[in-house]
């Protein structure tokens, strides 16, 4: 089939940035939509145009490193699914395709399609961890955890880190991805003991970064990849609301935020 | 050259407490002055840089994504190997090493592999302590299920997503260190070499993929945990940037390359559909529990699947191996079916797959328990194939998912070039000719989290004191050479683009070094990539500069070592005059077809030394030596 | 670690208005006092209903409160401030968050009442003040001051009978309790959201009940109007103008 694609095409980080139509030619409809795009970036290398640069690796829906808004959708129309999954069988011959990166303050455009996400990996190292050495753990059968909890961490704990969820956003809020995080270890016992600290540092962090607020759209559940529930964001803010109750009763957590 | 394998003396279950003590150390406070660079951030990459940062070190960690999180360790479905017992259906830490060894069909280090089985149940540990969910029982205990190769559970999982969330945990540990300034983190960020001063590793050239800028860091000591070498086939199961430049670019520095030819085929994944394709999906071998392989007994057969009755269906897993039926060894598995597909057998358009079918589990447990076991895979395979396999059996076709060889590696995971450690699926130590399900997880974090940060330190308390800095001559030189080689490879502006020639190359590698390898194929492949080669120095095109992000020119550095590196990885198959594992020499297998060691002439490692460019390799031997177990035609039967 | 991100995030009560969730928190508790009166006083209006003595009593009760009535007030103002600040705080933070838009960009989830909160809010607080002015402190129209029914109290009945007689008064009344609703539709469960009371089963229930409390209010407010221009309310016999 033929596509008409509007691709966003942006040379640097200070380039204004412009869509451009490039047309895609026999594209099959087993192709996945980064190979529709490998086979346009052959075309255009063939042709000397610089070819269409996007982030890509495993190309199995896992490390969340593809990153494109398809149609006005993060990650394009078909739910639970990253671009690298996504298959030309889902589009129809001769549509009009609208490629554009993920949109966001903290998101910087480096090039064409390719966004700087550390803002994501700043929040993860304001909190995003249990504070255990390496060694000296107990057992790891020590501490029993009901099969609900340990599944409803997993749950959380699916998010790849991709960012569909700022980029789908109204506000270009990083709430979803952040309350995956506060959610995993909020559901475990090994999480439990540093839960106020930890989501009052991310928190923090995330607003640090410039990332918007959540107002309840639920966009970001819509686009998940990894089907994340926006319900998430309420645990999140139950963890919050307790966070504030122990720290504004008196107990200090500098210790914590030093070490 | 003389290889020591610094394997300490004693029983072989007391050699690591003994080597441990052995080790020399050093006092808290002056960790502090030794740094150390970690290049990937993988599963072994992360967890060692985050272990030794615990320790008081000065580490530097590299990765080519945006982030360490994206590593390709992410992408494990299946599990985690550890000889915990918690099943009580008899395993241990023997069993274990037992297993690993035989899987690897008796070519790896006995003492590292019983090390790797001691280490495992730390593991575990450790990943729970981190906030790891696997997956438990109703009791909240931890649950198990069993792999191929194996007739213990003892593989931890967490849904199909083990190696996400094992990596996450070790990610998590390394965002903790680099918060608190003790990792310094280097995002997109590729190593284009290794600098090598009065013999010692001391660093590493890198390009910043977004400024195009090549700089050097130097440091006391080097770890590579770059992962494997897959990508050489072009089709494989790695991320489309797995690539062998680091541990290429090491060998070419001195660092021996242990059993290039050892690749690993993975049984089950997702068939071919076309020219454009980018990628090979896996779909876990856990899939293999409840699942039963087959092919119709006729040849050609072109019916669907659910009309062809039971008497027609040859599962050949079962009929040629009925102890281990559908759970045999990954290079059997992969390597009967391709024989059934060669013969005709093969379904789907291609004819290139076999069925993988869950009607009877679906009869046995109900759907529901299956939809919970492997949910996610059968989305995924509905997601890419456009089947639903609920009602029709999933096709499958092996395809190149891990590479056993590596740099080589001594008892302490150091190369040959003193101070270049490797860990992970980078060096060659643990799996030999072939590596079991769930191991290669367990081999990462133990490499990082319990091996490494003990024995750098003896390296370090020996050898770290000489400080050198990036202004050294060594330093300059490699610099310039990395530079140089970007330049050339701009200013080619030949015709092909680096994707089409690395087909090609791919191509050659899959037809005459992939499942079955003989001696005119591997000639004839020994021939043609010297060609490609040079058709990539005259006619490749890499539009751009270097100042930018240039994927392009990220690729062709890439594509320039595997078209070396394939070389080697040919000359090694070809030397190795017996069948053992992922090394499958047609000429050398028993009247049934199976694999034909020669422990006689081949009970060795082949270690390569690179000789300058142009010039044959040269082959170095360290023997296999065998203290506790005596090695065995493999049998799954 | 961020030390200084931390340290800011720490202060109470500064972190009520820097913190993004917390900010939240306050949105949601100050809705839900303006949620709670906008309740009691559609109650305390339908008692119009009832007749021209109840109602009449009832504001002649509120007013006779004395410096509770100004308590109440007062605190009302603080919350409706607070929520129209933070309101006005948060949509300007979120455009900044996103300075460059889409080309083409779909909605899958959010709804109108979700994406225009801004806007509704503003219209509501232009028609809150109007409203005041006509009712509370009657400057719109010079005969209010001078209704009082038999009994000497002021005769709210009569006013706002008198009010909605006029079409383009009650349009706009009707207009603007119909944003209002709109506005309470995904305010109401938005606002359990934001103080993490829900879950992924109670999610369903709290937007259905958010949409029909939202209408039971719009339908109990715009019956007074819709009355009056009907002809169901009339003057009472003693007013003549």
């Amino acid at each position: 089939m033929k596509l008409t694609l509007h691709v966003w095409r942006q040379k640097s980080r200070d380039d204004k940035g412009r869509l451009e139509i490039i047309e895609a030619n026999n594209v099959s409809t087993h192709m996945s939509f980064l190979e529709m795009l490998d086979v346009v970036n052959e075309d255009l290398i063939a042709k000397g145009i610089d070819p269409i640069h996007f982030d890509h690796d495993c190309r199995e829906g896992i490390c969340g490193m593809c990153s494109m808004v398809i149609n006005g959708v993060a990650h394009g129309h078909q739910k639970g699914t990253t671009v690298c999954q996504l298959h030309m069988r889902y589009f129809n011959d001769g549509d009009h395709i609208f490629i554009e990166p993920w949109r966001a303050k903290a998101f910087p455009i480096l090039k064409d399609l390719v966004v700087d996400r550390s803002a994501l990996d700043r929040i993860m190292r304001a909190g995003g961890f249990i504070s255990v050495r390496t060694g000296g753990a107990p057992d790891g059968n020590a501490i029993p955890i009901p099969k609900d909890d340990a599944e409803k961490s997993m749950d959380a704990a699916a998010c790849i880190g991709c960012g569909a969820c700022v980029a789908a956003c109204p506000n270009a809020s990083a709430m979803l991805f952040v309350a995956a995080k506060v959610s995993q270890f909020a559901y475990l016992p090994q999480g439990r003991v540093e839960r106020e600290k930890r989501v009052s540092a991310m928190v923090a962090q995330m607003d640090a970064e410039g990332f918007g607020s959540c107002t309840n759209h639920y966009e970001c559940e819509a686009v998940c990849p990894k089907e994340i529930p926006a319900s998430m964001i309420a645990k999140m803010n139950r963890e919050y609301c307790r966070a504030l109750k122990k720290e504004t009763c008196g107990e200090s957590a500098k210790s914590w935020a030093g070490a | 050259m003389k290889l020591e394998s610094k394997v300490p003396s004693g029983p072989l279950a007391d050699k690591w407490d003994k080597h441990i003590f052995d080790l020399k150390l050093i006092n808290p406070a002056n960790k502090r002055k030794y740094s150390v660079i970690v290049v990937g951030s993988g599963l072994a990459g992360a967890s060692a840089a985050a272990s030794l940062a615990e320790l008081g070190y000065n580490v530097s960690c590299f990765c080519y994504q945006d982030s360490p999180r994206r590593a390709h360790s992410i992408a494990a479905q299946g599990g985690i190997n550890a000889a915990k017992n918690y099943q009580n259906d008899g395993d241990s830490v023997y069993r274990l090493f037992y297993d690993t060894i035989k899987g690897g069909d008796f070519r790896s280090r006995e003492a590292n592999v019983y090390r790797l089985a001691q280490v495992s149940a730390a593991i575990i540990d450790q990943c729970v302590a981190q906030g790891v969910p696997f997956g438990r029982e109703y009791g909240g205990l931890l649950a198990n299920r069993s792999f191929g190769g194996a007739q213990v559970s003892r593989t931890f999982y967490a849904r199909g997503q083990t190696g996400q969330q094992l990596l996450l945990g070790a990610y998590s540990a390394l965002s903790r260190q680099i918060g608190l300034g003790t990792v310094k983190m280097y995002n997109r960020s590729e190593m284009l070499d290794l600098v090598v001063v009065d013999g010692h590793a001391k660093g590493i050239v890198v390009r910043d993929m977004i400024s195009g800028k090549i700089s050097s860091y130097a440091a006391d000591a080097v770890i590579l945990a770059t992962g494997g070498y897959a990508n050489v086939f072009y089709l494989s199961t790695n991320a489309k940037g797995c690539n062998v430049t680091a541990i290429y670019r090491a060998h070419k520095k001195g660092a021996l390359f242990a059993n290039p030819c050892y690749t690993q085929i993975h049984p089950t994944c997702i068939p071919v559909t076309g020219d454009y394709q980018s990628k090979l999906t896996l779909m876990s071998e856990s899939l293999r529990n409840d699942g039963r392989i087959w092919v119709p007994k006729t040849k050609g057969d072109k019916r669907n699947p659910n009309s062809i009755p039971e008497n027609e269906r040859d599962y050949y897993l079962e009929r040629k191996y009925p102890a281990y039926g559908n759970l045999a060894p990954r290079d059997i598995s992969s390597r009967s079916a391709k024989e059934a597909c060669d013969a005709g057998y093969g379904v789907g358009e291609t004819g290139k797959g076999v069925y993988l079918d869950f009607t009877d589990a679906f009869n046995r447990v109900g759907k529901a328990v299956i939809a919970e076991r492997y949910g996610n895979l059968f989305e995924m395979y509905e997601r890419i194939t456009g089947e639903d396999p609920y009602s029709v059996p999933m096709r499958i076709y092996p395809a190149p998912h891990y590479t056993m060889g590596g740099l080589w590696v001594d008892y302490n995971l150091m190369s040959n070039v003193p101070g270049l450690h490797v860990l992970g699926e980078a060096n060659f130590s643990d799996h030999g000719a072939n590596r079991l399900g769930a191991s290669a997880l367990m081999q990462g974090l133990a490499d990082g989290y319990f091996v490494i940060p003990y024995t750098i330190g003896d390296y370090l308390a020996n050898h770290g004191k000489v400080k050198v800095n990036t202004d050294h001559a060594e330093f300059r030189k490699a610099e310039a050479e990395a530079v140089d080689r970007t330049k050339k490879m701009l200013s080619i502006k030949g015709k092909r683009s680096v994707d089409s020639i690395h087909k090609e190359l791919g191509h050659v590698m899959w037809e005459y070094c992939g499942m079955g390898r003989n001696e005119a194929g591997l000639k004839t492949a020994l021939k043609r990539i010297p060609e490609i080669r040079d058709e990539f120095w005259k006619n490749v095109t890499v539009l751009g500069s270097g100042e930018e992000i240039n994927h392009s020119l990220e690729k062709a550095g890439r594509l320039a070592d595997f078209l070396e590196f394939a070389e080697l990885m040919c000359t090694d198959a070809l030397n190795r005059n017996e069948s053992c594992g992922g090394h499958f020499r047609e000429e050398y297998q028993t009247p049934e077809g199976e694999a034909q060691r020669n422990d006689q002439d081949y009970c060795f490692v082949s270690c390569w030394e690179y000789k300058g460019p142009g010039a044959a390799p040269e082959l170095h031997k360290e023997p296999l030596t065998f203290e506790s177990i005596h090695l065995a035609q493999r049998s799954y039967k | 670690m961020n030390n200084t991100a931390v340290a800011r995030a720490r202060s109470f009560p500064l972190v009520l208005v820097t913190s993004s969730i917390a900010k939240k928190f306050v949105m949601a508790l100050t809705g839900f006092v303006a949620f709670g009166y906008v309740v009691g006083h559609m109650i305390g209006n339908l008692q119009i209903f009832i007749g021209q003595n109840q109602i009449n009593a009832y504001a002649k009760a509120l007013h006779s409160m004395g410096p509770l009535l100004w308590l109440v007030r007062g605190f009302l103002i603080v919350c409706i401030v607070l929520h129209i600040w933070l309101g006005a705080q948060l949509r300007i933070e979120n455009w900044v968050a996103r300075p460059d838009g889409y080309a083409r960009k779909k909605s899958l989830k959010t709804g109108l009442p979700a994406r225009t909160m801004i806007w509704t809010g503003a219209l509501i607080f232009a028609f809150v003040i109007y409203h005041i002015l006509q009712f509370t402190v009657r400057s719109t129209d010079p005969r209010f001051e001078e209704l009082f029914d038999t009994l000497g109290r002021h005769d709210v009945y009569s006013m706002v009978i008198l009010g909605f007689q006029n079409i383009w008064i009650s349009g706009f009344y009707i207009v603007a309790v119909g944003l209002l609703c709109f506005h309470l539709s995904h305010g109401i469960w938005s606002m359990f959201q934001s103080l993490g009371w829900n879950n992924k089963r109670s999610e369903r229930w709290l937007q259905g009940f958010a949409w029909i409390f939202a209408s039971v209010m719009f339908l109990g407010y715009i019956s007074i109007p819709i009355a009056v221009l009907g002809g169901f309310l009339k003057l009472p016999g003693g007013v003549a103008l």
